[in-house]
């Protein structure tokens, strides 16, 4: 059973909501914090319930419509989410206000979108879906859980669309706290030079990217999922390419049948390392392409990364801004994207055109 | 894909007892455990009694080998693991391709909510320690890297159901041979943040909990971590005659009621139509259900709803019904684990579990639930409800060992 990608919808600090093409320039940034750029959210969402949503709600009902609209779609046979943090932002507003207050006079709509599911069920309620509705929270696996749910749904063979996403928002609180961590760079960066950066840290980004996956071709169809894995604290960097190669045989792919590897090199030296051995020990000379100089780094940007890949098939081409090395052949077959979160959770995506 | 998937055995801690034998004897002396907070520090100490487990930190991290510092969600999950694992025999858990799908809905809460105390005064203060578990995934690596577990980790949040859809992703693992062994289930710490949340949605009751009662005045929280352990049709094979499964899961369903962000629908669409979807699954019709283990809240909205839902679907023929929560409280991201152990028990060994505190019958439910503890009954099928937030529903079917 081949598992097709019949819609998708991405908001991120670069203007991919504006429409599902490639944005044709950077929106630049600098300094280590991105914030996604935000659509107007009234095409699809009532006035009065913007007000009260939370950006991560807006975004993750964003992405949801526009990959629904794509896919030709209006009530979908399961919606599964994935997200690290969850609502933060209405989390730490109903926990700032319950430490300030001393636990009085709380009123109850932060803390009814505190909680993880609220988007999946914001969705839900929305498209008036009752469908299979379930929600991922497993820091760096949070979207690839998402996908394999949904997966293993559509291999059931009693579902043909299923919406599948991630989303995460960065917050002021988190922001902070997430720097104390020593997480991000200290010296000024620019999307030009976070991905050759030789120093520790990287920069904050967040964002929501959908996608409709179905058991048959949609109208807008342009790549099937052909492989999806996790690999969980690997015990070094020698142990990711056996992984790597047993993947690939695995989804009957060969190395040189790989017509682009889209990896999740993010600036910080020592991660990067991951990406530097598997390009030149299983990729030489293959052409590499990077996402997180263009959305940040927070744990579901797989998902940003996905949605450039199925960008990339449906145009045939590698957006500039995009490519960190090698030519690009002229039929792009199969793309690989690598990623992993700060080098514990590991995930491989295997994406094929049609 | 048509395989079976089995339970081998389960754990579970919560208000009523530390393990599964201490449980299941609160239930059979009709001892539920409310009472006033005595761990978790709360202005509300006096106002609205919970069902903690009667445990400190220190004591937990005794048992488990971890550090007490780190979260009770964490210490919670880790005595129900080692338990359920425990039960099934199965011995050295690296011979096997293992997963593990723990839910839970506030991740570290309880430690964040003192690091965010010193934090909101200054915010270069608080310990990084007490927030650096705050994720909801976290407090799940904590426990597998305890227990050695890698080949599949994940976590599920649906809120009040939370658990139940972690046996349902964990199943599915099996079936698809991604792993032979998931250990699936769920974990809360009664934290500040749920406490204020519910005492918000005026959902608490200052009194204890009466479920389907037509009295009922709200919930009480609760807090623990029960874990049932599912492994595959080869593995269940070569068990052993003194360690055989303990029952199938042999069905499940996940709906959306899509009604409103917090509150069940009136007639509890949700509800229907996950119960219905398990009963396809499991390939067996309402009347031959032998117990239902209710989602059975104590709120007003959910036991009208589900009592609706249950009316529906299984009239004219009721079959015996109870809420636990009626001893161990709602414990919210475990409560689907905790149940789903109390369940396929309950088809193991006949057990029909009490509903505490009910001495009214609701005007618009037609049926009442069953008040006294009783063993041996020949139960062929039982259902376990969990209904929460975000109008996430989910339903699930444990059976006999022999196919039906």
């Amino acid at each position: 059973m081949y598992i097709y990608i019949q819609g998708t919808g991405c908001v991120s600090p670069q203007e991919t909501a504006a429409g599902n093409t490639f944005p044709a320039a950077v929106l630049p940034w600098e300094g280590p914090r991105l914030k996604a750029w935000e659509p107007d959210y009234k095409q699809w969402i009532d006035v009065k319930l913007i007000r009260r949503m939370s950006r991560v709600i807006k975004m993750g009902v964003a992405a949801a419509k526009l990959s629904l609209q794509e896919a030709g779609v209006e009530i979908p046979d399961a919606i599964i989410t994935g997200t690290a943090y969850g609502c933060l932002d209405d989390t730490g507003v109903f926990l700032s206000k319950m430490i300030n207050q001393q636990e009085e006079m709380l009123t109850p709509t932060a803390f009814i979108q505190s909680t993880h599911n609220t988007v999946a069920g914001q969705i839900a309620l929305m498209l008036g879906c009752h469908a299979y509705n379930n929600t991922f929270v497993h820091k760096g696996f949070s979207f690839e859980s998402a996908l394999l749910d949904s997966i293993m749904i559509l291999r059931e063979g009693r579902s043909s669309s299923i919406l599948a996403g991630a989303m995460d928002e960065l917050t002021n609180h988190s922001f902070n706290i997430l720097s104390r961590f020593d997480l991000y760079k200290k010296e000024p960066v620019t999307h030009e030079q976070l991905l050759k950066s030789t120093t520790h840290g990287t920069v904050a980004g967040e964002g929501a990217a959908c996608f409709v996956l179905g058991t048959e071709k949609g109208p807008n169809t342009k790549a099937k999922l052909t492989g999806l894995t996790t690999l969980y604290k690997p015990a070094g960097k020698a142990e990711i390419s056996p992984d790597i190669t047993s993947f690939l045989a695995a989804h009957n792919c060969s190395q040189e049948e790989v017509s682009l590897v889209i990896t999740g090199r993010n600036g910080d030296a020592a991660g990067d390392e991951w990406y530097e051995y598997v390009e030149d020990t299983l990729f030489a000379g293959k052409p590499v392409a990077g996402f997180k100089h263009l959305c940040g780094e927070y744990p579901t940007a797989a998902s940003f990364g996905m949605w450039m890949g199925n960008r990339i098939l449906a145009e045939q081409e590698v957006p500039a801004a995009a490519l960190l090395k090698g030519t690009v052949p002229d039929h792009i077959k199969k793309v690989l994207i690598y990623n992993h979160y700060k080098q514990t959770h590991h995930s491989l995506i295997l994406l094929t055109v049609c | 894909m048509h395989s079976d998937v089995w339970i081998a055995g389960g754990g579970v801690i919560c208000g009523i007892g530390n393990n599964l034998s201490e449980c299941l004897t609160a239930f059979e002396r009709m001892e539920p455990g409310m009472a006033h907070m005595e761990y978790l520090h709360s202005v509300h100490r006096h106002t609205f009694p919970v069902v903690e487990v009667k445990v400190s930190n220190a004591i937990l991290a005794g048992w488990t080998g971890m550090s007490e510092k780190i979260s009770r969600t964490a210490l919670l999950s880790s005595v129900a693991v080692q338990e359920a694992w425990k039960s099934t025999g199965l011995g050295d858990i690296s011979q096997y391709r293992v997963g593990f799908v723990s839910a839970n809905t506030v991740g570290g809460m309880d430690k964040t909510e003192d690091f965010f105390a010193d934090y909101l005064l200054d915010p270069s203060k608080g310990h990084l320690s007490q927030v650096v578990h705050h994720e909801c995934g976290a407090i799940t690596e904590l426990v597998a890297d305890a227990m050695g577990i890698r080949h599949h980790i994940s976590t599920i949040s649906t809120a009040c159901s939370s658990s139940a859809n972690a046996l349902m992703y964990g199943s599915r693992l099996i079936r698809n041979n991604m792993v032979d062994v998931v250990i699936a289930g769920g974990t809360d710490a009664l934290t500040r943040f749920t406490l204020n949340g519910f005492n918000t949605l005026m959902i608490l009751d200052p009194a204890a909990c009466r479920p389907f009662d037509d009295t009922r005045a709200g919930l009480n929280l609760g807090e623990g971590a029960g874990y049932v352990v599912l492994i595959s049709d080869a593995l269940a094979a070569e068990l052993p005659s003194s360690h055989q499964p303990w029952c199938r899961l042999s069905g499940y369903a996940n709906a959306n009621d899509a009604y409103h962000q917090t509150a069940s629908s009136p007639d509890g669409t949700g509800n229907f139509l996950a119960m219905q979807g398990a009963l396809e699954m499991s390939g067996i019709r309402p009347e031959d259900i032998d117990y239902i283990n209710l989602h059975g809240t104590g709120t007003q909205n959910n036991d009208s709803a589900e009592g609706s839902a249950i009316a529906r679907l299984f009239a004219p023929h009721y079959p015996p019904v109870s809420s636990t929560k009626s001893f161990t409280g709602h414990t919210l991201g475990a409560s689907g684990g905790i149940e789903a152990v109390f369940s396929a028990w309950a088809v193991k060994e006949g057990v029909i579990y009490p509903n505490a505190n009910f001495s009214k019958q609701m005007k618009d439910v037609p049926f009442s639930p069953v008040t006294k503890f009783s063993a041996g009954n020949q139960l062929q099928h039982v259902m376990s409800n969990s209904f929460g937030f975000g109008g996430n529903c989910s339903s699930l079917v444990f059976s006999k060992n022999e196919q039906s």
